[in-house]
């Protein structure tokens, strides 16, 4: 930031020292590369695109996911480049260093010529090359010297300058200078920029990656628990500076973060333990959240009473230079009482699943084979925003919900999300159940409707008749009764609900197209599926009798098709269970994020300098005038020669010195309106 | 030759000569509605915002020295706003029975209202740049002002329908996309009217107010589509006292800054017509590419200086919330990449001496940065200013 604005501001005679006609050395090469402007541009450029790279590369997700969206080829490279941590890579770290090199080489460069123009106003200077300057105009006066000098001197003063004078052989040499504030603003904004720079190399990960590359230490990649991390991925508590992440459970406590580096981790351990009493999410009435905090309680050796503190989003605690913030929550192993309900022929003999989430439970299946079940995840409030009947968007609370996956013995399966009361849709209330292939799909759903007790009874007593071959056959002589061929029928009948019972419409159209030619396939079709819905009809009819429904209403069919659909989509649920949750004890997990920034309060002292600096470069206008009087050769009076320089606008400067010279020279007002105020007090547009 | 020192003008005056009376009386009356303000409503208000009452009242009195149309304008967006408030009373529903709030007076009337005016304003001083009369430009600028007064009104006034619709919700409305792009319109707004009143040049307002008309577009668009004008509560990580002055601050910074952008268009048209046909009308009543440059420096100046504040208050902000001044969030990232450019574009200017239409190219590539820093970040990066999450 070699700067001509600088210069603008000397007499030319000022300018010289740059022009040194010594022979340059080789220091003097090296600071003058420094501190030019095309490296500290080229420097600024390189930074904002290796900014740019950093934003549209998600930054610091697990390597696996980058393996996944880049492939093996494209991710050594990415990896290798440091691009998955832009802002901590070796390069990025070494393009700030050298900016903030540049910079302070520019700040060693220009200082000592500013603070000298501060103070020294150059009264050495000539005639000749005041004529020189831009702005410059000469006059011929009546007036004697003194009385002109005089007259000078209270302009200058009236218009704010600070002036000083040299007489020599009968001329008077008036220098000029105000705003020189201005200038400070120079060294102000180029040293804060420096000092934010120096905090922050402070508090970045510079140190933590010095000992890594000195071998101190190393990282962790595995996830394994805290007590098998080895020593050398430990950082001791004398760490000055660093921001990592612990989840602690309801009340659990720890007395370690977890600092993220790379592919891995280290494990800085504090000097105190933080445990979790409890944690709160408070809600609008709108179910959306409010507040998130933590009963938190500091357990230090050096404190003869723990100390207790609630934190919350935009209000961490600072406890010896440690703060610690609410950052995110998540489950810390909800206890979950569960009921495996049996899809098929046994769905009334349910079984007891205790779990934990976080944990894995197996569960043997009617069929004689094992399940795992691995409980991901457990929320006591969803909120989804859901379309209502007037095609508004509104938010419905569906309670509290789990996640699992359920695995095969190959540790194949789907994923899962039930939720444990019935939710209304479209009038009716049902059991959901999502399932989605893998985390990051769109959930599809199984209705399971709920009787008039909001319970599963009814569905479960239905789906174990349908799946009983007995009660089949019942039902479809029932049926079949009325018909002459009855025997042909109720065979057919009891066939085809077998058939749904097992594999859904699918099944049934399967066996349609296998068992009738192609040409009759419509029409027979149409016709057996009449029979299926007359013999389900029938089955209905047999549960409801069992529960002593007379009257057949409305709500009564519609739970019938709805209960028909559910099984079509059971086949394809893939689960032989449909887990229902009966009870849980909530217990909640707090991500805290504690960080160390000694370097804090240097970013905040550098950006205050930033912003006087900038305020004092913009809005401080530095302008010199140099006046010199001598009696005028020929006759009485005196010949005036004067010029300024400033370092703001031209145009600006121009109009200003114009009226300086109405008003030093001509003596008259510049405007004859109060225009000359205007220019001169409202300097801040 | 000599005349009396007395007649010569270069005495400046001090600061109480050059206050006028009616700038004691503005001062006056600011310092008694802020003492009222503070004597019924003290026992609710916090340091926080008993400092944030001073600020105000003192920010608006000395505007309205520094700018004395400001001393007007607020006293009607006060007294316009006020009475919103109160016909509202402590009723919502009066907002669509009551026929002044229906129709001109509630938050969400105050927002048709300014878009019309800017709209109207966009139209009247484009064709004040075709006109031989000064009329459509000047009659443009009272557009403007009505325009963005009811913005102002508009924003007021939804502070209090914010409460009013829960008052546990409560909020600044500065803390929605919605509410900013209003925010935006009105400042950059009252930042032009200020740059064409010290400067007389009225022909800058037909590209100043395009980006302007622009925004307004999006904003309509956003409500209509979006429905982005209902009141929702706030994410807890927004819920913080720093929003109430790092947004306004920002969004002096992006004012600034769409500014220079179009006079940098202004001086790109005036630099092309001077030599492909310089006798042509348009020509002459743009103004001198000097004067453009001069106003675009200021615009970006002031812009820089208060994105620099805004960005430094936001890493304040941060450390309190996210647990980290800098965490190269992209929004973080992206306020950087922004203050780049600008710093460059300053230094280029201050130390090379640049000028012209480089400097003007510059300054409109400048305005996508910025709205890709404001608007694109959000929609195509996640971080968190996204506020998906915690």
């Amino acid at each position: 930031m070699s700067n001509n604005e600088q210069v603008a501001g000397s007499a030319p005679a000022a300018t010289a020292r740059s022009k040194s006609t010594r022979a340059p050395r080789r220091s003097r090469i090296l600071v003058e590369f420094m501190g030019s402007m095309n490296l500290a541009i080229t420097l600024l450029v390189a930074l904002a695109i290796a900014s740019v790279i950093g934003t549209v590369l998600v930054q610091n997700e697990p390597y696996t996911e980058y393996l996944i969206d880049y492939g093996p080829f494209w991710h050594e490279i990415f990896a290798g480049m440091g691009l998955y941590q832009v802002y901590s890579a070796t390069w990025f770290l070494l393009i700030v260093t050298f900016l903030v090199l540049s910079t302070s080489f520019c700040v060693y460069r220009q200082s000592p010529g500013i603070l000298k123009d501060l103070r020294r106003y150059n009264l050495q200077v000539k005639e000749k090359s005041l004529r020189s300057f831009h702005s410059s105009a000469t006059g011929e006066l009546d007036q004697p010297q003194e009385e002109f000098v005089d007259h000078a001197r209270r302009v200058l003063k009236a218009q704010g300058f600070k002036a000083r004078e040299k007489e020599s052989d009968g001329q008077t040499v008036i220098a000029a200078m105000k705003g020189r504030w201005n200038r400070l603003g120079y060294l102000l904004t180029h040293v804060g920029i420096v000092v934010i720079c120096v905090g922050a190399l402070v508090d970045g990960q510079t140190l933590l990656k010095l000992n890594e590359w000195l071998g101190n230490i190393e990282i962790e990649t595995r996830s394994v628990p805290v007590s098998e991390v080895p020593e050398s991925a430990w950082v001791p508590v004398s760490n000055p500076s660093f921001r990592g992440m612990v989840e602690i459970p309801e009340g659990s406590s720890a007395d370690v973060v977890f600092l993220p580096m790379r592919e891995g981790y280290f494990v800085q351990q504090l000097p105190f333990r933080i445990e979790l009493e409890e944690f709160r999410i408070e809600r609008f009435s709108t179910g959306a959240e409010s507040s998130f905090e933590s009963d938190l309680v500091i357990h230090d050796p050096e404190r003869d009473e723990p100390l207790r503190h609630t934190i919350s989003v935009n209000h961490p605690l600072i406890y010896k230079g440690y703060a610690i913030y609410q950052a995110s929550f998540a489950d810390g192993g909800t206890k979950l009482d569960i009921e495996a309900i049996p899809l098929g022929a046994e769905a009334l003999r349910s079984l007891d699943v205790p779990g934990r989430v976080f944990q894995e439970q197996e569960v043997p299946t009617p069929q004689g084979d094992t399940r795992t079940i691995e409980f991901i995840d457990f929320r006591d409030e969803n909120v989804v925003p859901l379309l209502n009947e007037e095609g508004q968007r509104e938010n419905r609370h569906l309670g509290p919900a789990f996640d699992f996956r359920l695995m095969d013995r190959t540790g194949h399966g789907l994923y899962y999300r039930n939720y444990m009361r019935p939710a209304l849709q479209e009038g009716a209330m049902y059991f959901l159940s999502g399932v989605r292939e893998s985390p990051g799909d769109e959930f599809h759903y199984l209705f399971l409707p709920a009787d008039a007790d909001d319970s599963l009874d009814r569905f479960r007593t239905y789906l174990a008749m349908l799946h009983n071959a007995d009660v089949r056959n019942s039902i479809a002589r029932e049926v079949a009764a009325e018909d002459p061929s009855g025997a042909a029928i109720a065979q057919t009948t009891a066939e085809l609900m077998r058939l749904f019972a097992e594999g859904g419409y699918g099944a049934v159209h399967a066996e349609i197209d296998r068992r009738v030619p192609e040409e009759q396939r419509e029409q027979v079709g149409e016709l057996l599926m009449r029979v299926l819905h007359a013999g389900l009809q029938a089955l209905y009819m047999e549960v409801l009798e069992d529960e002593g429904v007379v009257s057949i209403q409305e709500e009564e069919q519609r739970w019938l098709e709805d209960a028909v659909s559910a099984i079509n989509a059971i086949s394809m649920y893939e689960s032989p269970f449909f887990f229902h949750l009966t009870d849980f004890e909530h217990r909640e997990a707090s991500g805290l994020q504690i960080a160390r920034a000694p370097g804090e309060s240097t970013v905040y002292t550098g950006s205050v300098m930033l912003i006087i600096g900038i305020f004092l470069m913009f809005y401080v206008s530095y302008q010199r005038l140099w006046i010199i009087a001598r009696r005028r050769e020929e006759g009485e009076g005196t010949h005036v020669t004067m010029a300024g320089t400033s370092n703001r606008h031209k145009v600006e400067f121009e109009n200003r010195f114009a009226h300086l010279k109405r008003w030093i020279i001509d003596q008259k007002p510049a405007n004859g309106s109060d225009d000359g105020h205007r220019e001169s007090t409202n300097k801040n547009d | 030759m000599s005349v009396p020192q007395e007649a010569l003008d270069f005495e400046r005056p001090s600061i109480l000569q050059r206050i006028r009376p009616l700038d004691w009386a503005y001062f006056a009356l600011v310092l008694a509605v802020a003492v009222i303000a503070h004597w019924q409503y003290g026992h609710l208000m916090d340091r926080y915002d008993t400092g944030g009452l001073i600020l105000a009242a003192g920010m608006s009195a000395w505007l309205g020295w520094f700018w004395r149309p400001w001393q007007l304008f607020s006293i009607i967006v006060a007294a316009l706003s006020l009475f919103g408030v109160w016909l509202y009373g402590d009723d919502l529903a009066r907002g669509s029975t009551n026929f002044w709030l229906n129709y001109v007076g509630s938050g969400q009337a105050g927002v048709m209202w300014m878009s019309v005016m800017l709209y109207m304003a966009t139209a009247t001083y484009i064709l004040g740049l075709f006109s031989k009369s000064d009329f459509p430009s000047r009659l443009g600028a009272a557009f403007a002002w009505i325009g963005s007064g009811a913005g102002m009104m508009a924003l007021m006034v939804r502070w209090r329908e914010i409460y009013l619709t829960d008052p546990s919700w409560g909020y600044i409305p500065v803390s929605n996309l919605y509410e900013v792009f209003i925010l935006l319109a009105v400042m950059t707004t009252l930042m032009y009217l200020y740059y064409e009143q010290r400067t007389g040049q009225r022909t800058m307002g037909a590209f100043v107010m395009l980006v302007i008309a622009a925004s307004v577009t999006f904003l309509l668009w956003y409500m209509w589509d979006r429905q982005a004008h209902e009141i929702e509560p706030l994410v807890p990580a927004l819920n913080s006292w720093w929003m109430k002055i790092h947004v306004p601050t920002n969004f002096v910074g992006y004012g600034g800054f769409a500014i220079a952008a179009m006079l940098g268009v202004a001086y790109l048209f005036k630099h092309r017509f001077e030599r492909t046909r310089p006798d042509a009308a348009i020509t002459k009543r743009l103004p001198s590419k000097e004067a453009l440059d001069g106003v675009m420096y200021k615009a970006i100046a002031i812009g820089f200086a208060f994105f620099t504040i805004a960005t430094v208050l936001g890493a304040m902000w941060a450390a309190e919330a996210w647990g980290g001044y800098w965490t190269w969030d992209p929004k973080e990232t992206w306020s950087l990449i922004l203050w780049l450019t600008y710093a460059s574009w300053l230094h280029m200017r201050f130390t090379k001496g640049w000028r012209g239409p480089v400097m003007a190219w510059w300054a409109i590539i400048g305005l996508f940065v910025t709205t890709f820093t404001f608007l694109g970040v959000n929609m195509f990066l996640s971080g968190l200013h996204s506020y998906g999450e915690l």
